[in-house]
């Protein structure tokens, strides 16, 4: 605002830094910690890779970080599909309930994920997808779906009305419209959107914890809920430290790269909308 | 004799605002006209109603005597030039050239060929493997007319074409797209707010004011003998002056109702004998020409356009005249009095 | 009007017009999604508050008789107004709500304050502050877990340190300050979110004003509340409001931290212990239904109060 930022801004600027990244330097800490180094409280590095090597041996990790994957990939590929056809239609063809319909699909963005869940688990027995990929990713739809089409709604209702009209002139379709010119000039949106829909699906717990029952069907996050020890008191905390560390180095490499993305992504489907 | 294109009792609105009221038009084949008005009175919504882009509310379309309103913009054979150029960012000059037929199934070879058959003639073709936003505003307007071009349209449609761009450039595009009309011979309708535009490229002039046309004609008409006070204030630059008649001396008066006398500013002379008589509030030189903005002793400003360099002042007191011929007079519902 | 389209198409009658020709795509185009979510999101919905009303168990929900209004309040054994452990979820999130959207937005205004002034690294501080919200909720959960470990953390070590406390407190297991745990990691978790909105509706701020009320000797503290916080007040209760709701349903975090902890327990916890680790579908939908009816309610109240505003303003 006014005046060269003095000290104690600083200070405060450093708190903020500690505050945020401690915990996860910490894990990092922790996770080259194995025996007994790990009851001994340290704040700096070694590097034993011990608990990583012991992550991949002591559990299908390595299938469970493909499950995610997968999982995670088909959302985002699925949602981005949906929503960009459907974006166009509500951003870009004036039809009566449109308001109610963009209304609807933003509430069940709300939707507390329990409320699902016993119609969900139904649903997804009577399919024969229990314990099965396929049941997780219909059920992350209803996670990602809303907010993709509502993101997306936004970012093609900005594009100039002309460039769709030239097309119509031009003797495109509508179909052909959304894929030759809206697409391309769509890539930062869908770039934003998609990555937004991947950290939803990636994290996602509830669905994962209830619809999934072997250990070679789970996602990360169960997994990594799930890591339990030789007894039920002594829950193997580096292992665990290294499983969280394997999981979230990605994401935070992702969010330090896309950051700009983000941020406009989450603030287009909040502020705006 | 057919008509290109037969506009019968056209009426849009939007919901409840009506924008075009009942216009009825005939353009013929090969011709060029050019709709003006004022901002807001429709001309963009009129042309897009004609692309397709607008659904009709009321009346029929016709081109080349099949109706239109319900035929899908491409199917029309009409091909249009936003204002704003609309080339696809993403696509190079050739792929905006090219986009309309590659949707075809037509045969590479022959698009291409086409494409550059039609760069070539717009001297774009060092260009075609940019994209819109290496190019300068000239270069874009022209492949956006290149776009329009390579789909040999029946009808051109261009919406302010030349707004966003400089007055020089302005200048020389006005000559080209002037030369195209004539190489091509096809019918365009020119949405402009540029007088000169209008005047210089119109077979016919349509002017549209709140939605109606006002008066359809070849420049010199409306020029010469606008129907109403609405088209004689609209063309020409600065606009017709206009005296209320009750105030005027009798050697400008006139019968059958006249209550408005309109005068444009080139037509009115310094002349001793001259039956107004005023005060010059401010002379303007344009070089070629000069304005003098002269206050009426009878109340009410005026301005006169002379030729070369000004030789009254400031402050001087004047007397003006005009040829009878040049007058023209209006009725209380502003409609013309016919003039010989 | 897209009905009649629909009719007319049937008949063949069907305009080409380019408007039409936009509303028949429109209704293709549409149709994937309306459909993905009538699937996954409409019929589930529909079912949970069908189950609400019966006696079904997860071995056998096909078998069910109904009950009528009976898991939500029955005289003989109470029914989820009658279930004290129901109460207290509900109390819990509630609490948890008011404490950690609270916190969140004190917290995410300062930082973004502090962001939106320029400063050498000020890229890489908001990159940084992004990572907490990067963490998967386990992930975050498990962390904290570890940090928060009665006997071998590091945070009841760095207050022994600090002299702050006088012997390692277990703050899970402790009920007085478990649930304080619980909204310490979703503050420390969810405080970027509201940072990077509040920065947004910051940047969007014209600089003027503040040159003005500079020139006029106005104090910070005083600007902050008489200009900044009232021209950013819509865009600040747009984002309480998506918390709110958001934490309304909290899950993950609790249920990784303490499991079925009564201390830390919401309404999500509890629905889901009902439904699948007592197998009693009819009561925990019932609690979910309740769940379900409350974040509906809020989310109308909320969209027609937005709605009346815009309109208010056009
Ligand atoms: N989609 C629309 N919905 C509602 N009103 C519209 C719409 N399009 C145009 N209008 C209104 O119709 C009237 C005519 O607009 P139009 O764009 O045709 O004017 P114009 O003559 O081209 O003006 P300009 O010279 O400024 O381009 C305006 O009052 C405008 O506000
Ligand atoms: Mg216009």
């Amino acid at each position: 605002m006014s005046g060269r930022p003095g000290i104690l801004f600083f200070l405060g600027v450093g708190l903020i830094v500690l505050f945020a990244g401690f915990p996860f330097y910490y894990a990092v800490v922790s996770s080259f910690k194995s025996g007994s180094d790990l009851f001994e409280v340290t704040y700096l590095p070694m590097f034993d890779l011990a608990n990583y090597r012991a992550v991949f041996t002591e559990q299908p990790f390595g299938r469970n970080i493909l499950n995610s994957v997968v999982v995670a990939l088909a959302v985002v590929v699925l949602s981005l599909l949906l929503g960009l056809l459907a974006a166009y239609a509500l951003a870009r063809v004036s039809f009566r309930g449109r308001g109610l319909l963009l209304a609807t699909i933003l509430s069940v963005s709300m939707f507390p994920q329990v409320a699902v869940l016993t119609g969900m688990f139904e649903m997804i027995r009577a399919f024969g997808l229990y314990n099965s990929l396929p049941g997780l990713i219909v059920a992350n739809m209803v996670l990602t779906l809303p907010f993709t089409v509502w993101v997306l709604t936004t970012f093609m209702a900005d594009l100039p009305r002309e460039l769709e009209e030239a097309a119509f002139v031009d003797g495109a379709t509508p179909f052909q419209v959304v894929r030759l010119v809206f697409l391309p000039l769509m890539g930062p949106a869908m770039a934003a959107t998609g990555l937004l829909a991947f950290i939803v699906a990636w994290n996602e717990f509830l669905f994962a914890l209830t619809f999934t029952l072997t250990n070679d069907m789970r996602t990360v996050p169960v997994a990594i809920a799930l890591i339990t020890g030789a007894t039920q008191y002594e829950l193997p905390w580096g292992n665990i430290m290294a499983a969280s560390v394997i999981v979230t180095a990605p994401l935070i490499l992702l969010v330090l790269v896309f950051q700009r993305r983000i941020v406009a992504g989450l603030t287009a489907g909040a502020v705006k909308g | 004799m057919t008509a290109a294109l037969r506009l019968s009792g056209i009426r849009k609105t939007f919901g409840r605002a009506t924008v075009i009221r009942d216009v009825d038009l005939d353009i013929e084949e090969g011709e060029f006209i050019v709709f003006v008005g004022p901002s807001g009175c429709g001309k963009s919504t009129l042309l897009r109603l004609i692309a397709g882009l607008e659904e009709i509310t009321a009346g029929d379309l016709f081109i080349a005597d099949t109706r239109v309103n319900d035929v899908a913009p491409a199917k029309r054979g009409v091909a249009m030039v936003f204002q704003s150029y609309a080339l696809y960012p993403h696509m190079s000059v050739f792929e905006n050239i090219a986009f309309g037929l590659t949707l075809g199934r037509h045969d590479k070879a022959a698009v291409a060929e086409k494409v550059r058959a039609v760069a070539a003639t717009l001297e774009l073709s060092d260009l075609l493997d940019r994209l819109p936003k290496q190019l300068s505003g000239g270069q874009r307007q022209r492949v956006a007319i290149g776009r329009a071009i390579v789909r040999e349209p029946r009808v051109f449609l261009f919406d302010e074409p030349l707004s966003n761009l400089d007055a020089a450039l302005r200048t020389q595009m006005r000559g080209e797209i002037a030369a195209l009309h004539q190489r091509l011979g096809t019918t365009m309708i020119y949405v402009t707010h540029d007088q000169v535009e209008a005047m210089t490229l119109a077979d016919r002039i349509v002017v549209l004011n709140g939605g109606r046309v006002e008066q359809v004609g070849a420049p010199l008409d409306l020029y010469r003998r606008p129907a109403n006070r609405f088209v004689a204030g609209f063309i020409g630059a600065p606009a017709m002056n206009f005296l209320p008649v009750a105030k005027l001396p009798p050697a400008w008066r006139k019968g059958g109702g006249a209550v408005t006398l309109g005068v444009r500013p080139e037509h009115l002379i310094l002349d001793p004998e001259g039956p107004l008589a005023g005060t010059v509030k401010r002379v303007e030189s344009l070089g070629d020409s000069h304005l003098l903005h002269i206050a009426l002793e009878a109340g009410g400003d005026i301005v006169l356009r002379g030729q070369g360099a000004a030789d009254v002042r400031s402050r001087q007191a004047v007397r003006l005249g005009a040829d009878p011929g040049d007058l023209h007079f209006f009725r209380d519902d502003d409609s013309a009095i016919s003039r010989a | 009007m897209v009905q009649a389209r629909i009719g007319l198409a049937k008949s063949g009658l069907a305009k080409s017009g380019l408007a039409s020709q936009k509303v028949r795509a429109a209704l293709w185009f549409l149709a994937p999604m309306v459909l993905a979510l009538a699937l996954a999101a409409g019929w589930p919905l529909g079912r949970t508050l069908y189950y609400a009303f019966t006696d079904a168990t997860l071995s056998d929900m096909a078998d069910h008789g109904f009950v009528g209004f009976d898991n939500f309040w029955n005289p003989e054994w109470g029914g989820l107004f009658g279930d004290a452990k129901w109460w207290r979820a509900v109390g819990n999130t509630l609490v948890f709500t008011g404490a950690s959207v609270g916190l969140e937005t004190v917290f995410g205004i300062l930082i973004a304050l502090v962001l939106n002034r320029p400063f050498r690294g000020r890229g890489l501080v908001r990159a940084a502050v992004l990572i907490p919200w990067a963490i998967p909720t386990i992930v975050s959960a498990k962390m904290w877990g570890w940090m928060l470990h009665d006997q071998f953390g590091v945070i009841n070590d760095m207050l022994l340190g600090l002299g702050l406390i006088e012997a390692p407190i277990a703050w899970m297991a402790n009920s007085a300050t478990a649930l304080g745990a619980v909204i310490a990691v979703d503050v420390w978790k969810t405080t970027p979110f509201m940072a990077l909105l509040v920065l947004a509706a910051l940047q969007t701020l014209p600089g003027d004003i503040y040159e003005a009320a500079r020139i006029d000797g106005v104090s910070r503290l005083r600007v902050f509340f008489r200009i900044t916080l009232p021209l950013i007040r819509p865009a600040l209760m747009v984002a309480v409001i998506f918390r709110g709701l958001d934490a309304l349903r909290a899950f993950d975090l609790m249920y990784v931290m303490a499991a079925n902890n009564a201390d830390t327990m919401t309404v999500s916890v509890f629905a889901r212990q009902q439904l699948v680790d007592f197998q009693d579908v009819g009561y925990g939908s019932a609690a979910a239904a309740l769940l379900f009816v409350l974040v509906a309610v809020m989310t109308a109240v909320v969209l027609t109060l937005g709605r009346v505003r815009m309109g208010a303003a056009r």
